[in-house]
């Protein structure tokens, strides 16, 4: 807590061997906690299991036993660890400040290291789906191709309902079932887009991986309303991934690169800031500054001061009303990457109050993570499913018809729940929306 | 480690339960271990996590075929240790029990599983009209199992009450494994009233595993004011003076300068960083007859010396008093690497008292103390702070809270307003009650739990339990 930003002492590290994976660790972050246990209820998994081991008070123990020496790193300890959605909803939780990601992550990192029976990082799956395909445009969207084909034919239904899903291993199923109905492919976005009317700012668009093959539609709206508040929008060729999911999964080494090749392909000079319309890319843009530490940490924090969440771009900026009503009632989902991780849950609904006839319904639990939390909702899919359910649950008792929240992931989980479950649902992004407005559209229901 | 006597009971547990309710492995204990007190520590041999009623009653019937200790907990917020596994045995952690079980707004009651979160209840009543009156700090996390077993309270008990005044009926575990149903719906069951015994017993006497808790309608209006004082004194002759006029308030809280620094570091509310103490004061009810009560306060703060008095701007000014003052203690943080949270209760007319000589004491000791507390009722939460790697000072903050605790017996108080004994405050049990009215207690307990295998060593000393030493204050969150 503050205690560890205040009194700049010297990094205080474990009383651990460096085989601990604690040892990286400075120590004064656990004693931050003062084990009062008011975080609990706000964690899914704690919610969902009401075992303390899975929930941060009990995390937190968990891993200073470990670093202490009086814990072994026993298989039921990682499981307990692995099962952490690192939504960070025990930050905005915790009174006294406990910096819970600053724990979990190099203490992943460490575990993933020292190995041990669940070699999360080391499966097939981490190293063939998400490390190889998920952080490459191109190859995704070459690898989603042959969906786009079976939904183009309905042949998805098909398989779906002959149970032929249930022949793929579980992670894969989700992958499947994960992808939303695919409208044609759009061309990419140029590398300039010029500000409409008197230019107010020159940003640069983030625009993604998995996020620009899936959601290249809000990649090119997000531009468009940059445009329509008079931003000039650049996007930069050889950005990469950020690397949250190598980094989220215990892989620090290609994260670090991927952190390395954006910081060169962004001249933070040259823009007002950088522009991220997916939370979670966001929430680790905007932590280049703390993940390594190395001579290159001066340029990687001067990127990420320059990160700004679209939501709170336009905030700050002042939204230029749009004027084409949407009569509808929607509900507002907090993505955790930018409720907990980035504090923003104003800016979002301010900009959505500002469109005409949309009527926003409260959501409840809306801060409670929805399941997808990054790569989670593939890597544990069976906590993750529960959370979608409890999710589309309170989303059908506001009555609302769309469903609008800023991360791609739970744009993603959401809408397949929606769909699995047979309900009519729209999940948008908030910009999305605005660009609807501004263009005078309708949503496709 | 679980011991080998205790094997089969883990076996026989999970055949009862399911093997994913029950956990055994030393790894899945450490982290029950301990509660929101973390001076004594001591592991449960096995966690049990019962689904219904019958699961509890089948569960204390095993320990006692197997003459083992049991205890129940909730979300383990307890800041007394009350969820302490002295001697180890079986915990029945209450968590997985979790159901709103009905919500009779006609009737105004609902019936809870001990595992609701005290929040959920409030939120589930949103748009109702109604909500559930006891607001502990801990709202957001603690149980209403954990409520009922320690009697809590919260800043608007001054005006609505404790949980014993919320709580209609209990259906409770009994230690033999019999189910049994105290009070319900209605008001007034004829009969002893076992259901207010039950309340605040800390888990010695039943579990309890259904609730039937009392709905109050929302007050038509509210009025939230924030009184800026330039000494303690002026602050607590106000409250004395607002309660003296006849006005009971909603709620009454202050706050001295020491904690004001840090809350304001923590929420950017705006507080004068000069103000030697501010009053929070809340009064609601009736619309007609709320602005002449609020500017009555107005008037009787100004006569004591308040140097401004002013009302919540909107409902988002009151919402973030509120979370300062809910939030207070973990603020606290900024100011101290450790700190310890007491709980006292003295007198009203008292409170200026105990202030100046909470002040004394603290520089006796050369600990620094800050306050924030529920000045309404008299119930002070004096924060002690200190660095834990410290030896000497924990030393010397033991001392000084023992020291504002004895202080506060002496004023015709009491040494828990609203955490409970637990194994914390076991010691004090002597000075505050002479062996007869323990022995009476003592008859009541054993009247119920004959064996005294449920939740041993707690709220009652007992030959080998009369307090455990204290080495260290640990580092506390407290109200
Ligand atoms: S993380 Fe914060 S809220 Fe949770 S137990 Fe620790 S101090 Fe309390
Ligand atoms: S990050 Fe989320 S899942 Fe992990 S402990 Fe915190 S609240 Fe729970």
């Amino acid at each position: 807590m503050k205690q560890s930003a205040e009194h700049p002492e010297p990094f205080e590290s474990a009383p651990a061997a460096a085989s601990n994976p604690g040892s990286g660790i400075d120590y004064r972050l656990f004693l931050d906690c003062v084990h009062c246990g008011l975080c609990t209820a706000a964690c899914p998994t704690y919610v969902e299991t009401g075992n303390e081991n899975d929930g941060p008070r009990g995390r937190i123990y968990l891993m200073r036993s470990v670093t202490d020496g009086r814990l072994e790193l026993t298989q039921e300890v990682r499981r307990h660890l692995e099962l952490c959605l690192d939504c960070r909803a025990c930050e905005t939780a915790c009174p006294s400040g406990v910096q819970y990601g600053k724990l979990i992550e190099p203490f992943r990192v460490a575990m993933e290291a020292t190995g041990g029976g669940g070699e999360k990082s080391h499966d097939w799956f981490h190293r063939w789906i998400l490390f190889r395909l998920f952080p490459y445009p191109e190859r995704m969207r070459a690898a989603i191709a042959p969906a786009r084909w079976a939904q183009f034919l309905r042949l998805e239904r098909l398989v779906e309902s002959l149970g032929l899903l249930n022949l793929l291993p579980p992670r894969l199923r989700q992958l499947v079932r994960m992808l939303p109905p695919l409208g044609k492919p759009e061309p990419a976005l140029p590398e300039f887009l010029p500000a409409i009317g008197p230019r107010r700012a020159r940003v640069a668009l983030f625009t993604g991986c998995v996020g620009d093959a899936i959601f290249r539609p809000t990649n090119w709206a997000t531009a468009r309303v940059l445009q329509q508040n008079g931003c000039d929008v650049i996007v930069p060729r050889n950005q990469a991934c950020c690397g949250a999911i190598h980094f989220h999964a215990g892989s620090s080494e290609p994260a670090r690169d991927f952190a390395d090749r954006n910081v060169n392909a962004f001249d933070c000079d040259d823009v007002d800031a950088i522009i991220v319309n997916v939370a979670g890319c966001g929430a680790m843009l905007k932590d280049y500054a703390h993940h390594w530490h190395d001579p290159r940490q001066d340029a990687r924090e001067k990127f990420a001061r320059k990160v700004k969440d679209i939501n709170e771009f336009l905030d700050q900026l002042g939204l230029i009303p749009p004027e084409g009503a949407i009569r509808l009632t929607a509900t507002y989902h907090d993505a955790c990457h930018l409720g907990h991780a980035q504090k923003l849950r104003e800016a979002p609904r301010r900009l959505l109050a500002k469109i005409p006839g949309l009527v926003l319904k409260d959501l409840p639990e809306t801060d409670l993570c929805c399941g997808a939390a990054g790569t989670y909702n593939l890597t544990e899919p069976e906590m993750s499913a529960r959370l979608s359910q409890r999710k589309l649950k309170n989303i059908l008792t506001t009555g609302a018809r769309v469903v609008i929240t800023a991360n791609a992931g739970c744009l993603l989980q959401i809408a397949r729940e929606a769909r699995c479950q047979g309900e009519k649902l729209w999940v948008a992004h908030t910009i999305d929306l605005l660009d609807l407005s501004y263009r005078r559209e309708q949503p496709p229901l | 480690m679980i011991s080998s006597a205790l094997l089969p009971i883990a076996d026989e547990l999970r055949r009862v339960v399911g093997g994913e309710n029950v956990l055994a492995a030393h790894s899945d204990l450490v982290v029950y271990e301990c509660d929101g007190f973390v001076i004594e520590k001591n592991c449960p041999d096995v966690v049990v996590f019962p689904r219904s009623t019958e699961d509890v009653a089948a569960i204390v019937k095993i320990c006692n075929r197997y003459d083992v200790p049991f205890l129940p907990r909730g979300a383990g917020t307890s800041l007394a240790g009350g969820c302490l596994p002295v001697g180890g045995g079986v915990m029945i952690v209450l968590t997985r029990m979790k159901q709103i079980l009905e919500i009779n707004l006609r009737d105004r009651y609902a019936i809870v599983q001990p595992g609701v979160v005290n929040l959920w209840l409030t939120n589930a009543l949103k748009g109702t009209g109604y909500h559930y009156a006891p607001d502990p700090s801990s709202q957001g996390a603690c149980t209403i199992g954990g409520n009922v077993a320690t009697n809590s309270g919260g800043p608007h008990t001054l005006k609505y009450g404790v949980t014993v005044n919320h709580t209609l009926g209990i259906e409770g575990v009994m230690t033999d494994g019999s189910i049994v149903e105290f009070g319900g719906p209605s008001e007034d069951s004829p009969g002893l009233d076992l259901t207010g015994t039950l309340v605040g017993s800390e888990g010695t006497l039943v579990v309890v595993t259904k609730v039937w808790v009392r709905l109050t309608r929302n007050p038509e209006g509210v009025r939230t004011m924030l009184g800026v004082f330039d000494s303690a004194d002026d602050a607590t002759n106000s409250i004395s003076a607002i309660i003296g006029a006849g006005i009971i308030p909603a709620a009454l809280e202050m706050m001295d300068q020491g904690i004001l620094v840090a809350v304001e570091a923590a929420f950017h509310f705006g507080f004068p960083p000069d103000a030697k103490a501010i009053l929070l004061i809340e009064v609601d009810g009736l619309e007609a007859g709320l602005d002449a009560q609020r500017d009555r306060i107005v008037e009787l703060c100004l006569q004591c010396g308040a140097r401004e008095v002013r009302q919540a701007r909107d409902a988002a000014e009151r919402l973030l008093l509120w979370k300062c003052r809910k939030q207070a203690f973990g603020a606290v943080g900024r100011l101290s690497p450790s700190y310890c949270t007491q709980d006292g209760v003295v007198p009203r007319t008292k409170l200026p008292y105990i202030l100046r000589r909470i002040g004394q004491i603290g520089e006796k000791h050369g600990v620094r103390i800050v306050n924030v507390f529920h000045a309404g009722d008299g119930n002070i939460h004096p924060i002690l702070l200190f660095d834990e790697r410290d030896p000497a000072q924990i030393e010397r903050v033991l001392e000084a809270s023992g020291e504002i605790l004895d202080e506060c017996i002496a004023c015709g108080g009491s040494v828990t307003g609203e955490h409970g004994i637990g194994v914390e405050k076991i010691s004090f049990m002597r000075k505050l009650f002479n062996d007869d009215d323990l022995a009476a207690m003592t008859r009541l307990r054993v009247a119920f739990n004959p064996d005294n295998r449920l939740s041993p060593a707690k709220m009652l000393p007992t030959a080998g339990a009369c307090g455990m030493e204290q080495k260290h204050p640990g580092r506390r969150a407290a109200l």
